[in-house]
């Protein structure tokens, strides 16, 4: 692993750290609270091979650690997101070793990640790759995006939460066509269905998605983090359950520094700086 | 590095940055087989920045432009009915995005007639000149067929409800003159002339800004389908990405030092 410190100047009067580490499949690049992994296998369309998988862990498992990481940005190259899994990797399965295959425990990571998860997509994201984007919490498509779950096609099926998340997601009638027939949709039915919050041109979708990550990251890491689990709670639990997850988040949240710094500010016309 | 590429029914010249793609079956007005349909797709495939391309030219050789499908081949089925959808879906359609899609200009040299399809391919172009012989004829009508490969929608769009149906309906030849003057096409240029102007054209698109170009085409083909609030926010975005590219510092610099542009395309 290569470590470059690259200090970019002054920004807003605070000095701006910029850090990029390059792993084998990936590059991470940290800037103001925002985590960067930038997919770099794209002679392979970004295949996620289980080292990408466990790189990707890696620096979750790293962020939720490290409080001065906020927010993180998972992106491809302006052509590609990420195609599928590794056919190769894929070929050796049995049932058993498919049982035990040690990336259920990197997409676990990834699922449980806690804090804010966002997927900038361009080309395709296709399969494992399209589960990957489902497990972000915000998803930003550039007008080359092409979304599919084409596992059917090869005699097997999604194996990494492709059908229980596009369900959740776009609802029966088309998961079932993208799961059943193995086509793939484009960036527009990508937004329209709600798979994507916004469709950029190709060439911004990433610049986009930092600028979002960069305003969530200024927000009160607890209330973030508390927000997530109580979204994601309603896939989990009936609304009564539910709502009296959010009461108790709610209440919780009463007792929060942040939220005094954030009632503080807002009464006196500053932005606010939360811990 | 020129190169050069003839299959049997397509022609692909490509030299300093500029590909001319000549449709090559002039015995049968260059009208579309199976064959022709494969040598299309592989040549269009070779239109790529990789390759250096920066202005496409599509023209045909012989007497017609293209006569659409051939209808020889459609007649040669006759145990049962051919599937037009199918073949729309595998051979036209892809074609006529692919031209529409592609990052750089498209023009367009109608040499003589373009009928049905061959008609749209060429009004799928980004700047159509036609010979002054040239004509434009919808013929599906006397058929029982519609106009395809886009032409119920490039129609409409560039003339007009009352014209377009006109046009569809009676399957009338529209003069490369009268194309111009309705605003079908961009020019009618005399037949003698026409391949050298428009050769000049493109040599001259494909030392622009490509990058630019391409942004000005994606901006303008989204306006039919955005109100003008989304399209203000389009022209943001595309002038922010327009803003970054080498050229526009180039086309900046040659303007304050009074010099001419050299630009490298993006």
């Amino acid at each position: 692993m290569r470590i470059n410190f690259n200090y970019s100047g002054h920004l807003c009067s605070r000095q701006r750290t910029s850090v990029t580490m390059t792993y084998q499949d990936l590059q991470v690049t940290k800037n103001d609270g925002v985590v960067h992994i930038q997919l770099t296998r794209e002679k392979s369309l970004n295949a996620l091979r289980n080292l990408t998988l466990k790189e990707i862990a890696d620096v979750l498992h790293h962020a939720e650690k490290n409080r001065d990481e906020k927010c993180v940005v998972i992106s491809g190259s302006e052509s590609v997101f990420a195609a599928g899994a590794d056919i190769g990797e894929m070929q050796q399965l049995s049932p058993v070793s498919s049982l035990q295959n040690i990336r259920a425990e990197y997409w676990k990571v990834i699922r449980k990640f806690p804090k804010p998860l966002l997927a900038s997509v361009n080309g395709y994201a296709l399969g494992a790759g399209c589960e990957l984007m489902m497990h972000c919490d915000i998803v930003l498509v550039g007008n080359n995006a092409l979304i599919g779950q084409p596992e059917i096609n090869l005699g097997i099926i999604p194996g990494a939460g492709g059908t229980q998340l596009l369900i959740r997601t776009i609802g029966k009638a088309m998961a079932m066509k993208m799961i059943l027939s193995g086509e793939p949709i484009n960036a527009e039915r990508a937004l329209e269905s709600g798979l994507a919050i916004e469709l950029c041109p190709k060439e911004i979708t990433l610049k986009r998605t930092l600028k979002l990550a960069n305003e969530i990251a200024k927000k009160s890491p607890l209330a973030l983090r508390l927000a997530k689990e109580a979204v994601l709670h309603a896939f989990e639990s009936p609304l009564e359950q539910g709502l009296e997850h959010e009461r108790r988040a709610f209440s919780i949240l009463t007792a929060s520094t942040d939220r005094e710094e954030g009632i503080n500010a807002f009464i006196e016309k500053r932005p606010p700086n939360y811990i | 590095m020129p190169t050069r590429e003839h299959n049997n029914t397509i022609l692909l010249d490509i030299s300093d940055g500029l590909a001319i793609l000549t449709l090559n079956r002039p015995d049968r007005l260059n009208s579309f087989t199976a064959e022709m349909f494969k040598d299309l797709k592989k040549a269009l495939n070779k239109i790529t920045p990789e390759q250096g391309v920066r202005c496409l030219i599509i023209t045909g050789s012989g007497r017609a432009f293209c006569a659409g499908q051939d209808l020889n081949q459609r007649a040669e089925t006759k145990t049962s009915t051919p599937d037009l959808s199918a073949s729309l879906e595998k051979n036209y359609n892809p074609i006529i995005r692919k031209i529409t899609e592609l990052e750089i200009p498209v023009l367009c040299a109608v040499n003589g007639v373009a009928a049905g399809a061959g008609s749209s391919i060429a009004l799928a172009c980004d700047i159509v000149f036609a010979a002054r012989s040239a004509s434009f004829i919808q013929a599906f009508c006397k058929i029982g067929l519609i106009p395809d490969a886009g032409g119920t929608w490039l129609l409409p769009h560039k003339l007009g409800r009352a014209r377009a149906l006109g046009l569809s309906l009676l399957g009338d030849k529209l003069p490369a003159q009268k194309a111009e003057e309705w605003g079908l096409i961009w020019k009618c240029v005399d037949d003698n002339k026409l391949l050298e102007e428009v050769v000049a054209i493109g040599k001259q698109l494909a030392t622009q800004p490509t990058k630019g170009l391409s942004l000005i085409k994606r901006a303008i083909d989204k306006s039919f389908t955005n109100s003008l609030s989304e399209q203000l926010d389009l022209e943001r975005d595309l002038q922010g990405i327009a803003g970054e590219t080498k050229d526009f510092q180039e086309g900046v610099a040659a303007f304050l030092n009074k010099r001419n542009p050299t630009f490298n395309g993006n």
